[in-house]
Formats: structure tokens, sequence, C-alpha cells
């Protein structure tokens, strides 16, 4: 693993006050060859703590995420930034081991979640999925009933165990999606009959009905109209009183609307982290400044 | 660059060049409809020519000639033990009293061999069945002999010398007075569904055979389905992609492609010689298309299982279920009516399969019928194979009509297979 970040990249000190990153020094921007992370990657207490991970893909053959440390705070949403095929929703699938699916996937460094290694040997991948849930790009309810969809996690879980039990989780969870007002007279009905919207609060729903406590999204909103992507961003900002929670998103109007911290990703590295609105208005490496200002990507 | 619709460098506009190709891509589309067209006409033709040819020639089989004759049950023949009392001679008193000027050995004989020689297990079922007709006189309609039933049929030429023919000039005179009487009657052949194979065609029937096929799909059945299954899930979802997984995939499709008699061979050598299961046994001729059934089912099986979408996958794993749930509570439901199609698509394989079987004794000639797994059994192909190799005119007939029952089975099994994929595939 090769560590070029020695100097710039802020090691979490006690105080939690890192190393100045070379922009501010000189008040120019960092050259488009230094792919060292600028900004705060870590905050104090976090949810979940990424440490100098790699990711390669076909064993070892493609780097596809390069020594990415980065914290995810409680109750924020961290937002995910950057080109195409920059690693995004590769690092977003480490947080829940879904890369453990993907063969000839390795995964390296540590990963925590509230301080516990989540890759360490004895963990099992089941509950750790429950306690971090994930929604995916594309609206992927099962073929089965509304109510079965999100009934389903909650009981292989053991959670609710009677039909009673169920309902209920079924129905806060629709609830919380913002969907109960529109699917509660028709609960049996397929969950691939419902609206592109419609589908991805009820994989939200899903989601929710197994109490996780980090939240991840991958483009949750790429496949959908302007009026559902405004109301699942609502439903983002809802969501973020009880849950952590990690998107990735090609918009970054959305970035700037749901998140209160930005990663912007480049080439498999983490190139500046900080708040949403600095990254957004004051970007302190060039090619974040290049990106935000449609330069490419 | 041109600007769009402007004019290209040879004065045409870009719309024009489009417009001009139009004709030939029209052209071809045409082209290659009349191909398809073609290709579906001349296997309907095929298809229907083979149907009306062997419908053409069975449906016949499916009625036989009976003769009507006043039978006494007479109580100097029916003393002693019933079951073995000569009831033949009770319909030649029949026949000799219907043609009282026949005289003479040979001619008495050639006059018996009207009626089948079946008619005297009709009659004792009757007696049997209730005694008191003893002492009475009954018309009783017998089934007559093939070449009765041949000549009725109009299947025999009756302008050929008479050493040519299966009927004298004599027999063939009766037949025509019998006719006249109105006491022959051509009636609903219930023998053909209700007997075992016999030498006499008039006596042969397809149930030994269809029976024989039952049992024998149900081991097939019983053991290829769950074992396949199985198998195709563990090499889809949980075997690890390594070298081994690639050899045992590479064997899977060479095995779907060995000739069926080879299995054949093999169940010879390891179930009957090695293990010593009993021979013609539906169990054994179960085993051997197992084994033949199996790559198809695991092939279709695993195509099903590959075909469900991996967002299905990823939204079950993403919420914490294990492989094994996955698997069981999405996978499998979605993946199911393929592999029921891949079973019956199996199943019809080894409906129609002969060559194995014959390597395993299923070819003997019997005529019980098998109430169970190790009972001696034949089945449907095979059945068909024995009655094509038949001598007897009658015989003809009745193999068409036995392929006509076998179409009719795998058309029945392709209607389960359609209900059953309806009822699995609730497409959402
Ligand atoms: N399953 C895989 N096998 C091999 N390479 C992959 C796989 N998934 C993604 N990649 C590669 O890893 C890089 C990052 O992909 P990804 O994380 O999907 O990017 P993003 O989500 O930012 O668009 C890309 O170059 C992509 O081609
Ligand atoms: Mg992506």
């Amino acid at each position: 693993m090769e560590t070029n970040n020695s100097g710039v990249e802020p090691e979490p000190t006690e105080d939690g006050a890192p190393e100045a990153a070379p922009a501010l020094k000189n008040g120019r921007l960092v050259s488009r060859e230094d792919r060292r992370t600028v900004g705060i990657p870590t905050v104090d207490n976090p949810r979940m703590r990424t440490e100098h991970v790699d990711v390669y893909y076909n064993y070892g053959e493609k780097h596809a995420i390069k020594d990415v440390t980065l914290d995810l705070a409680r109750n924020e949403v961290l937002a995910m930034i950057g080109p195409s095929g920059c690693g995004k929703s590769t690092y977003l699938r480490c947080l829940n081991r879904m890369n453990d699916t993907i063969d000839g996937c390795q995964v390296s460094g540590k990963i925590t979640l509230d301080g516990e290694d989540i890759y360490a040997p004895r963990v099992d991948v089941s509950p750790l999925r429950a306690q971090i849930g994930m929604v995916f790009q594309k609206p992927n309810p099962f073929p089965k009933s509304i109510w079965e969809n999100v009934a389903y996690g909650p009981r292989i879980h053991g959670l609710a165990t009677n039909r009673s039990e169920q309902d209920e989780v079924v129905e806060t969870s629709l609830k919380r999606a913002g969907l109960w007002e529109e699917v509660k007279d028709h609960l049996q009905d397929p969950g691939t009959g419902l609206s592109g919207g419609q589908q991805q609060r009820l994989c939200i729903a899903r989601t929710i009905a197994v109490s996780p406590e980090v939240i991840l999204m991958d483009e949750p909103c790429s496949a959908l109209d302007p009026i559902s992507t405004a109301v699942i961003e609502d439903l983002i900002n809802e969501l973020k009183e009880h849950y952590s929670i990690a998107i990735v998103t090609h918009s970054m109007q959305q970035a700037s609307r749901v998140s209160q911290r930005t990663a912007y990703f480049h080439l498999g590295d983490l190139i500046e982290v900080g708040p949403t609105e600095q990254v957004f208005t004051t970007p302190l490496h060039q090619l974040t400044e290049d990106y935000i200002t449609g330069r490419f990507g | 660059m041109n600007k769009p619709g402007q004019a290209a460098n040879g004065g045409q506009r870009p719309i024009d060049i489009v417009k001009g190709g139009m004709v030939r891509r029209h052209r071809a589309e045409r082209r290659f409809k009349i191909y398809g067209l073609s290709a579906i006409v001349l296997s309907l033709a095929f298809l229907s020519f083979l149907l009306i040819s062997i419908v053409s020639q069975g449906y016949s089989a499916f009625q036989q000639t009976y003769i009507k004759l006043e039978i006494n049950f007479d109580q100097n023949v029916l003393s002693g033990n019933l079951a073995t009392a000569n009831y033949q001679a009770l319909v030649k008193k029949a026949l000799y009293k219907l043609f009282p000027d026949v005289k003479g050995r040979g001619d008495k004989r050639h006059l018996a061999k009207l009626v089948s020689p079946g008619a005297s297990f009709d009659l004792r079922k009757m007696v049997l069945a209730d005694r008191h007709i003893i002492g009475t006189t009954r018309e009783v309609w017998l089934p007559a002999n093939d070449d009765v039933d041949m000549a009725v049929k109009g299947h025999y030429r009756r302008d050929v010398a008479e050493s040519e023919r299966r009927l004298t000039d004599k027999q063939l005179a009766w037949i025509d007075v019998l006719e006249h009487r109105q006491r022959l009657e051509k009636r609903f052949n219930v023998t053909f569904f209700t007997a075992g194979d016999s030498r006499e065609p008039e006596q042969a029937g397809i149930l030994g055979a269809a029976m024989g096929s039952f049992y024998t799909l149900i081991v097939t059945l019983v053991l290829s389905f769950p074992i396949g299954v199985a198998a195709a899930i563990y090499l889809e979802e949980f075997a690890p992609t390594n070298k081994w997984t690639d050899l045992i995939e590479v064997n899977i499709n060479n095995l779907a492609a060995v000739p069926s008699i080879v299995f054949g061979l093999l169940g010879l050598a390891v179930f009957l010689n090695f293990f010593g299961l009993p021979r013609s046994a539906p169990l054994v001729g179960g085993l051997v298309l197992t084994l033949m059934t199996l790559p198809t089912i695991i092939i279709a099986s695993r195509a099903a299982l590959k075909s469900v979408p991996p967002s299905i996958r990823e939204a079950a794993l993403g919420i914490g279920s294990s492989k094994m749930q996955m698997v069981l509570n999405h996978v499998l439901p979605l993946a199911m009516p393929g592999m029921l199609t891949g079973t019956i698509i199996g199943m019809a394989q080894a409906l129609g399969e002969t060559a194995p079987l014959l390597m395993i004794g299923m070819v003997a000639f019997i005529v019980d019928i098998p109430a169970g797994f190790t009972d001696p059994a034949t089945v449907l192909p095979v059945q068909i194979y024995l009655w094509a190799d038949s001598p007897e005119r009658a015989f003809v007939e009745r193999t068409s009509a036995a392929i006509m029952v076998l179409l009719a089975f795998l058309i029945a099994m392709n209607l389960v297979a359609i209900l059953l994929r309806k009822r699995f595939e609730r497409r959402w």
C-alpha cells in the first residue's frame, strides 16, 4: 500500500485539530498532480470510521479505491461526489461489506462501526447489513407484495415475529418513508407495480424496517423524476434525525440540499472532504474545482 | 461538417440518402419475413403430415369387430372347476349352430377361428361374475379374430388368390353372412386400453406399457428433480469458481450429449450386475433415465437461476438475509418456472426413450400389468417398437394407436408444464 500522504493528510489527533492543508498556507489551490486528501476527513466520535482502505477488483488487477480515510459522523448526511467510475459505489459497498459478494474483490484497511472492526473474522455479515442498511441506485423491490417487501427484513431478523407486529412495523416504516398514504389501501399489490419514485421509497421503507443505524444510498434518485427526487430529499432530511446517512450522488445540487459534509472522489482517490458549503463555494483542490465548475465529470 | 438538413457534398441532403436506402431496407425485411414464414409453413407441413399419417393409420384400432353369438352356458361343460372349464367349446357350439351345414374337421376349425381365442376369457369372466347364468342361453358379443377384424375394416384385399390370403374363401363367405345377419359390429375397443400385451392383436392392450411408463417416470421424477435442482443451486449459488467447478460444469454439459444407450449399458453394469436389482423393472428403468435426465435438468435449472436479476440478490443480501435465505426466499421462486420447464422437457425425453431401457431388459414380452416398481414391465415407446416389429396386420394400426397414446401423454405433460408455470410465474 502506497502511503504518499504522510505530510498532508490530517492525522486524527486527540483534539481533532488536523494539520493545515497546504492550500490554506499560500492561498492557492492544490495542484492536480497532488492526490493527497485535502480537508478534514475525520470527526469526533464518528459512527463509522474508514482508515487507509484500499479496494482491488479482479484479484488485484484493478485498484479501485486508494488509501481512503473518511469518517461518517452521527446524524449527519455525508455526500460523495465525483465523476463516473471514480469508486464512489465501491467505497459505499465497503461499508456494509456488499463487496464480499463480488468474486475477486479484495478490501484492505480498517473500517469500524462504533469502534468495532466490521471486517474482523468473527463478524457475521447478516446482522451487520441489518445495522447498516443500503438503498440501491435502481429501485429493486422484491417481486412480492408491498407488505411482504417491508415485513420480510424484520421477520428474518426476528424483530417482528407475529402478524400484528409485522403489520405495525410495515405501517411505521411506510409512514417514515412517506409512502403510507399512497399504498395503505393496497398493501397486497405487487411492489414492482408502483412508480419508480414509489418503488424507491418502498426500498427505503424496507431498509429502515430493520432499524438500521446507518443508511447507505447509492445514487437513490438517479432513476427518478424531479418530483419523486424532491420527496426523497425531504425524506433524507427527516431520516438524518435518527440515522447516519452516506449518499452517493451525481447531482451537486442534491448534495448541497441534503448533506452537511461532502467528499470528492477522483480515480479512486479521496481528493477533498469538507463542509458541503465550503466544498462547493471555495474548494481547496484544483480537481474539485474542475469538477464543480463543470470542467469535467 | 454539414449543418443538419443542409446539402451534403454530393448536393444531396442526408435525409435523402437515408430515404434512398429505405427501399433496400424494406426489401431485406420482406425477404426475411418470407424466409421465416416458409420455415414455419414447412415445419407445420411436416408435422401435419406426420400426424395425419399416424391418425389415419391408427384411429381404426380404437374399434374392434365383435360377433354376436347365442351362447348356451351348458351345465355339462361348466361343471367342475369354473376357472379352467372349456369355454372354447361353448363358442364353437354356438358357431356350429349358426352354420349347421358346415361339416368336416377342417372347415369346422376354420369356422371356429373367426372368433378370438380371447372370447373364452370373456365368457369365463361372465360366469365367474354371475353363476346364475349357467344353464341359460344368452346373446353375447364376442371379439372377432384379428383377421376378421382386418377384413371387416377393409384392410385385406379380396381379389388375390386364396393361397395369398390370411382368410379362406369360405371364411370370407361366413363373414359376409354374419355381416348380412347383422351379427358383426365394430365397437369401441375397450381391450386396447385395459389389457397388457398379447400375441393376439385383438387381445393386446396398451395399459401394461402405460403403467410401466408411469412407474418409470415416477422414479425418474422423484430422483432427478430434487437432485438436479439441488445440484444446480449448489453449483450456481454456493460453489466457489475454480478449476474443479469448471471441470464439473464441462462434464455435465458433456453428459447431456452422451448417447442414451450408454446410460443403458451403465445401468446394466451397475444396477443389474453389481447391485443385483431386478431386470425389466421400472425401478431400474427410472434410475437409468434419471442419469440421462439429470444433465438436462441441471443445465436448465442453472440457466433459470442465472436469469434471476442480480438486483434481487443485492436487495436480499443488502437487507441482511443469509445466502440461504436469499436463495430460498427470492431466487428460487423466480427460477422455479424455468426449472419446471427444464424438468418437464427432461421428463418428456425420458418418456420417449427406448434405447437405454432395452439394455436393462424392459423389452421383454410382458402380459401382466405391472402393479409396482419392481414388477417386470415395459414402457410405451418399447411397446411401440415391439408392435411395429410384429408381422400381424392388426398390429400396424395398434402401433399407430399406441403412438397416438404416447403423443397424448406428451401433450398432457406439456399442458401440466404450462399450468405449473402459470401458477409459479406471478410476474410482478
Ligand atoms: N465488479 C467489478 N469488477 C471489476 N471492476 C469493477 C467492478 N465494479 C466496479 N469496477 C471498477 O471500479 C471502478 C469504480 O467503480 P464504481 O465504484 O462503480 O464507480 P462509481 O460508482 O463512482 O461510478 C470503475 O473503474 C469500475 O470499472
Ligand atoms: Mg456507482
